[in-house]
């Protein structure tokens, strides 16, 4: 039909009613900002989450020690002493897939310097570390192969020990006392700032033999192994060669569990995201039920505008509208009614998350196709909603149309 | 050539409580080209009998053949579609949109038009206002204007789609007697030209520029006369405007 000509009288009669096609919107409006704020707060809490695992390093393998069945008793997860310092020296020469290894001993050390004390993190590490974890020095040097057969006592700290223990002043060929024991910085991390609460400048490197045969007395055994893949197509492949070797070290028999459990960064970011995906799916339904809502709204407003506009209906009717033209003509203000606070919502939304991004540091991310689906949607409710209000109107009879007061 | 209008023992009853006969009974049979005046006291059924004539509305029995077709047989769509396409309606209280323009309102009819015409619809529309002598209201809208300025409207209104029918409950009803005047031409010329035309009316003198007076006492038709003399509505306005020196 003359599409064209019924968008005109739409246009016209919403223009005639400003005031109440804007309070129809508004239903429309926040519903639809709502969707896409909500869905812009998850994807950006996602990506968040996303990229702090990234700084993880994205070809790494995390190995932790793990309770096997076979004792009988299953101890809790990581409780147990299973990876052993030469499981990394046995790592490193045979598997191909590996780049670097590292192992891992944690000391809890309350650290004494610059006439102050402290109370970090304290780790034994291998000079591949840094590798791992695309660490970077801002002064001095790492430590080397030498420093961990010789097991000297030296030093790489980050900044916020130099700001903490020495006033933010010159720190290399400091001493520090970790448990007592004298140890020389001999280099200072980039500063990498912090991830959430935590302050990832708040560490004290030293080569992992001295910590794990002069800060701690079980020098047998190391807290975790860091391992590195070649490259990140090849990760899967160095999971499973490395659980392979350590399998033949342990002395596995077929049948019998792993001792020690392997998670790549890519298993964690999926554990994340599945838990951000939940909360972002509930805000979105909620978001949703306020748009049904806000179609209701309109729908409301359609009745009451067939019912106050009875006697143009029966005009219109009068001088040779068909039924049908009176109900395109009301369904079409419903869907115009819907499409425009569709639009208006949209525009809002980019306000709203700019707001959120700029004032709360939130991170939010608007996506295409949530737009154009929200901007589907909206037309739907506008042909939903403004049906039956529209069939109501099309179905009056012209002489009692027309006798309506 | 068929009869225009015909109705066989038209009758019209509201159901109220008390039951109200609008029409009791009325046959009348108008051929084409005719000018018939209704004449009548008030509540005796004119406006309830041009509302079935208009198919606005449908009579409780009798039937009623329009051009030869029955329109009690039609359906909701094919009745819009005469109403739009024969007949144009004056009615009593105007029923103009409000908040719309003059030219606006009466281009509405063309809007649901199915056939394509060659004439532009906005020039068509401005073409019968000037016609009823509202070159200079057109943008006006409807609450601006006054009575018998709206009377007029619905007049331009009901012209536009060319109609082989007009049907016009009290036209004049709103008018000082020198636009009735106007008026009066403007239809005669109409008439001439070849339309029908059907009009309510409760001033005998109206009536006396028609071709023919119905007269309709408590919804029956008492009285129906050809008019002996019928007077010339242009010739009177000439007169009218020497005695008041134009
Ligand atoms: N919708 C209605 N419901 C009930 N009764 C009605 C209705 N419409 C008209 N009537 C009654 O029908 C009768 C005829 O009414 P109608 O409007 O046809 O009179 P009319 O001749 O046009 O009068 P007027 O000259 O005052 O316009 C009246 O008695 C009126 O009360
Ligand atoms: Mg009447």
């Amino acid at each position: 039909m003359k599409i064209f000509k019924l968008l005109g009288i739409a246009q016209s009669s919403l223009l005639k009613n400003r005031t109440r096609s804007i309070l129809t919107m508004l239903g429309i409006i926040i519903g639809v900002g709502a969707v896409i704020v909500m869905v812009a707060i998850g994807e950006g809490t996602k990506e968040n989450i996303e990229t702090r695992i990234n700084s993880l390093g994205t070809n790494l393998i995390m190995i932790r020690s793990a309770s096997n069945s076979a004792g009988g008793v299953r101890r809790g997860f990581g409780s147990s002493r299973t990876l052993l310092l030469k499981d990394e020296h046995t790592i490193r020469e045979q598997c191909d897939l590996v780049m670097a290894v590292s192992g891992i001993v944690n000391v809890n050390g309350q650290i004494i310097g610059g006439g102050s004390n402290w109370s970090s993190s304290v780790m034994g590490v291998s000079p591949d570390y840094t590798t791992i974890k695309s660490w970077e020095l801002d002064e001095g040097t790492f430590f080397t192969e030498r420093d961990i057969r010789a097991k000297t006592k030296v030093a790489v700290v980050g900044t916020s020990i130099r700001d903490n223990l020495f006033g933010g002043g010159d720190v290399i060929g400091q001493s520090i006392r970790i448990q007592s024991v004298p140890f020389k910085i001999i280099g200072l991390l980039k500063s990498k700032g912090s991830t959430g609460s935590q302050d990832q400048d708040d560490v004290v490197l030293v080569p992992l033999t001295t910590a794990a045969f002069r800060l701690r007395g079980d020098s047998k055994y190391v807290s975790q192994i860091y391992v590195s893949a070649t490259s990140m197509d090849m990760l899967d492949a160095a999971q499973e060669e490395v659980s392979q070797t350590l399998r033949m070290a342990h002395k596995l028999i077929d049948g019998e569990d792993d001792d020690f459990n392997l998670t790549t960064q890519t298993e964690l970011t999926e554990a994340f995201t599945s838990s951000t995906e939940t909360m972002t799916t509930l805000l979105a339904w909620i978001a949703a039920i306020s748009l049904f809502v806000g179609g209701i709204g309109v729908m409301n407003i359609m009745l009451v505008s067939v019912t106050e506009r009875t006697r143009e209906i029966g005009i219109r009717v009068a001088v040779g509208a068909r039924g049908f033209d009176v109900m395109m003509q009301f369904l079409i203000e419903a869907v115009v009614l819907s499409l425009f606070g569709g639009l208006t919502g949209i525009a809002m939304s980019f306000g709203v998350c700019r707001v959120l991004t700029d004032f709360a540091g939130m991170t939010t991310i608007i996506q295409t196709d949530i737009i154009f689906i929200s901007l589907g949607v909206s037309g739907l409710i506008g042909i939903f909603f403004g049906l039956f209000p529209a069939k109501k109107a099309s179905e009056l009879d012209p002489i009692d149309a027309l006798r309506h007061e | 050539m068929p009869e225009v209008i015909q109705t066989f023992d038209l009758k019209k009853t509201y159901p109220l409580e008390e039951p109200v006969h609008a029409l009791r009974g009325v046959n009348l049979t108008i051929g084409p080209g005719e000018f018939v005046s209704i004449m009548g006291a008030s509540g005796s059924g004119k406006s309830t009998f041009m509302n079935i004539l208009g198919c606005l509305d449908r009579p409780t029995s009798g039937s009623y053949e329009l051009d030869g077709v029955k329109v009690g047989g039609l359906s909701r769509n094919e009745l819009a579609d005469i109403r739009n396409e024969k007949i144009g309606f004056v009615f009593q209280g105007f029923n103009l949109l409000s908040r719309t323009s003059a030219l606006e309102n009466v281009e509405l009819p063309l809007v649901y038009q199915r056939k394509k015409s060659k004439i532009k619809p906005k020039d068509k529309a401005m073409d019968c206002l000037v016609r009823v002598g509202l070159a200079d209201r057109m943008g006006h809208q409807t609450q601006q204007l006054s009575g018998g300025q709206q009377q007029r409207v619905a007049i331009a209104r009901s012209l536009v789609n060319d109609p082989a029918l007009i049907l016009a409950d009290e036209p004049t009803g709103n008018l000082d007697s020198r636009t009735s005047l106007d008026l009066m031409g403007l239809f005669q010329e109409l008439n001439q030209q070849g339309i029908t035309i059907v009009l309510v009316t409760h001033e005998p003198d109206i009536a006396m520029f028609t071709k023919r007076c119905v007269e309709m006492r408590d919804g029956l038709i008492v009285r129906d006369t050809p008019i002996e003399e019928q007077r010339d509505a242009k010739l009177e306005l000439e007169e009218f405007s020497g005695v008041i020196g134009i």
